[in-house]
């Protein structure tokens, strides 16, 4: 008798909670925990960050007008757009030659893999101030730069100076400084890819190149792209140490200019705004070209700033006016009164 | 006729002072189905590795097709080949690894479409059409333009066994497809390989599955320590194994 019992109890075992009670408990409202501890700390911080602004607002030695006169001043956007110019060009030559040396370093030639390792020991041993220098001063050491056959007859011939003046001299110590960085996140990021990516692609008997560009490269990217964006940011405030090279970029046309004015710290703010705009440009792309390389290497893509906030706002005014949601929301932006289980939050 | 055959000859292969094969020897005959068993460590699974030169040999050669692998035979020397060529050949031989390795940023429809077009130089449009037949076989063709995470195991095997046929080999060489799928999930990629048996496609497959082995093989072929032990028939080599170390592993694995 008792093992039939027993039985009957494994089959169909007791609700928990009692029919009646989970009735009751469907139609209750849902009332968050609450955090005094985040509260206090909050109050603290808003404080602090109100005392901040109002220094800001209130000491006119900042001179916020001056600021905002010179912030579109011709000739400091015309330094901006040599920062650019610079960031731009060093970070082409940077990269493509940084992929280059990456893979070289792990080619199964040891010449050239000696000769990549040897560059990035020079290059990032050798401060970037010198090496502009060095490089500024390209034609004490070599005045014709002459083009033919390795120890043979010369076909052309030019003037040094007129290749690497100061924009070129800039170039080439941001450029190739940045190369020996670059190929060690390029190298980093190809041998983070599994090893089972390049015996499938060599089992498939798809070419060489082919298995580094369509295979490999676009896997590693996925850890590239972050560091190199960090790098990137670190070069647009690195071409502001070619004003030792008097080339007119934004650090150098502002130093020019406070220089007759002697408005300096106003001067200096200019910069540091445009500094800032940039990065922030930097930055957003940077989330969008990493939410790209994630394809494949998450199930769903996470929801970008903006789709986020449309769900935010169609959820709240759904909830203000009781008109229905949308399919395309997600069921975590809509919350409703009555639901025991809620997502978790902190996505 | 020699497509699909394959031949091992005195192969030996060491990872440093560890002789992981010690002397083999094995022909399987063009279209037939020979299963590849033994303990972990036994050597199987660089066996196969050896026979599309993901591994060089230390001595001994392998043909399949009557072509030498990795070597080009000029008068009485054996010169080995460039890796271009040898990447050609392996389009010849097919492989399905243990964990996939299917290419996670492409489409499904795109791993099956790689090597066709940029190993061998055929049309996409043709490929791509194949391909959506092949997909189709493996019961797949709802997937095509699914990523490789967003399915399951069993999915993911079909797949790479679709893009392993994509380029038609003659050869198909399987390393443990099974190993590393939930067990619900082992049955529906068996059944993809058995639809495969005597199609006109050699197929060597290594695995743990003795009742796979019992129902599809032409030949068994028991390895341990880097030597084949016995082979012949399943009714053999499974139900009255000569060897005692042959009985041993199949008294604990069945």
């Amino acid at each position: 008798m008792s093992v039939f019992q027993d039985e009957s109890r494994l089959l169909a075992p007791p609700p928990v909670l009692p029919a009646r009670e989970v009735s009751t408990l469907a139609g209750l409202r849902v009332v968050p925990a609450r955090h005094p501890g985040r509260w206090v700390a909050t109050a603290v911080v808003a404080v602090l960050l109100a005392m901040v602004v109002s220094s800001l607002i209130t000491n006119d030695r900042w001179q916020w007008s001056v600021v905002a006169e010179y912030l579109t001043w011709p000739s400091v956007l015309t330094g901006l757009w040599g920062t650019l110019r610079l960031t731009f060009v060093a970070a082409v030559i940077g990269f493509g030659l940084g992929t280059v040396l990456a893979l070289m370093r792990l080619s199964r030639s040891p010449l050239l893999r000696s000769v990549a390792w040897g560059y990035t020991w020079v290059f990032r041993s050798v401060p970037l101030i010198l090496q502009l220098l060095l490089w500024y001063n390209l034609a004490y050491l070599y005045p014709v730069l002459s083009f033919g056959i390795p120890f043979g007859p010369a076909f052309a011939e030019v003037d040094t100076l007129s290749i690497v003046g100061k924009f070129g001299a800039a170039v080439l110590g941001l450029g190739l400084s940045q190369a020996a960085y670059s190929a060690e996140i390029v190298r980093a990021g190809i041998l983070g890819v599994d090893q089972g990516q390049h015996e499938a692609a060599a089992a498939l008997g798809i070419p060489r190149a082919r298995q580094q560009l369509r295979i490999v490269l676009p896997q590693a990217m996925r850890t590239i792209v972050p560091t190199s964006i960090n790098e990137i940011i670190g070069l647009v405030k690195g071409t502001s140490v070619v004003y030792v090279l008097a080339y007119g970029e934004l650090f150098y046309t502002v130093g020019v200019i406070y220089g007759r004015n002697l408005k300096v710290v106003p001067l200096l703010m200019v910069a540091a705004i445009w500094y800032l705009v940039v990065t922030t440009v930097l930055t957003v792309a940077q989330y969008y070209l990493e939410r790209n390389y994630a394809k494949g290497a998450l199930r769903t893509l996470p929801p970008t700033p903006v789709q986020r906030l449309r769900w935010t706002v169609l959820a709240t005014t759904s909830r203000l006016t009781g008109r229905e949601l949308p399919a395309s929301v997600p069921p975590a932006y809509a919350p409703r009164a009555g639901h025991l289980v809620r997502t978790g939050g902190d996505r | 006729m020699t497509a699909g055959l394959v031949e091992v000859h005195g192969v030996h292969k060491s990872y440093g002072t560890l002789e992981v094969l010690a002397g083999i020897d094995l022909v399987v005959q063009p279209g037939e189905v020979t299963v590849v068993i033994g303990p972990s460590g036994s050597g199987k699974s660089t066996l196969l590795r050896v026979i599309n030169h993901l591994e060089r040999v230390d001595s001994g050669f392998v043909a399949v097709g009557g072509e030498v692998v990795g070597y080009e035979r000029r008068g009485d020397t054996l010169r080995e080949l460039r890796e271009r060529d040898v990447l050609r050949q392996r389009t010849r031989i097919g492989f399905v690894f243990q964990s996939f390795n299917l290419f996670p940023h492409l489409t499904v429809l795109e791993n099956l479409v790689e090597a066709p077009v940029h190993a061998q130089g055929r049309p996409r449009r043709e490929v791509e059409a194949e391909a959506r037949v092949l997909l189709e076989r493996v019961g797949l063709s709802d997937k095509a333009d699914a990523r490789p995470r967003q399915l399951s195991g069993g999915q993911q095997q079909r797949v790479a066994i679709a893009r392993a046929l994509a380029t038609k080999p003659e050869v198909l060489l399987f390393d443990e497809p099974t190993s590393a799928l939930d067990p619900e999930l082992v049955g529906e990629v068996l059944d993809v390989i058995k639809t495969l048996a005597h199609s006109g496609t050699t197929l060597v497959v290594v695995t743990h599955e003795i009742g796979f082995a019992r129902e599809l093989a032409d030949t068994v072929v028991f390895m341990d320590g880097g030597r084949i032990v016995e082979q012949g028939p399943p009714a053999q080599v499974l139900d009255h194994p000569r060897h005692a170390r042959t009985k041993a592993f199949l008294d604990k694995v069945l």
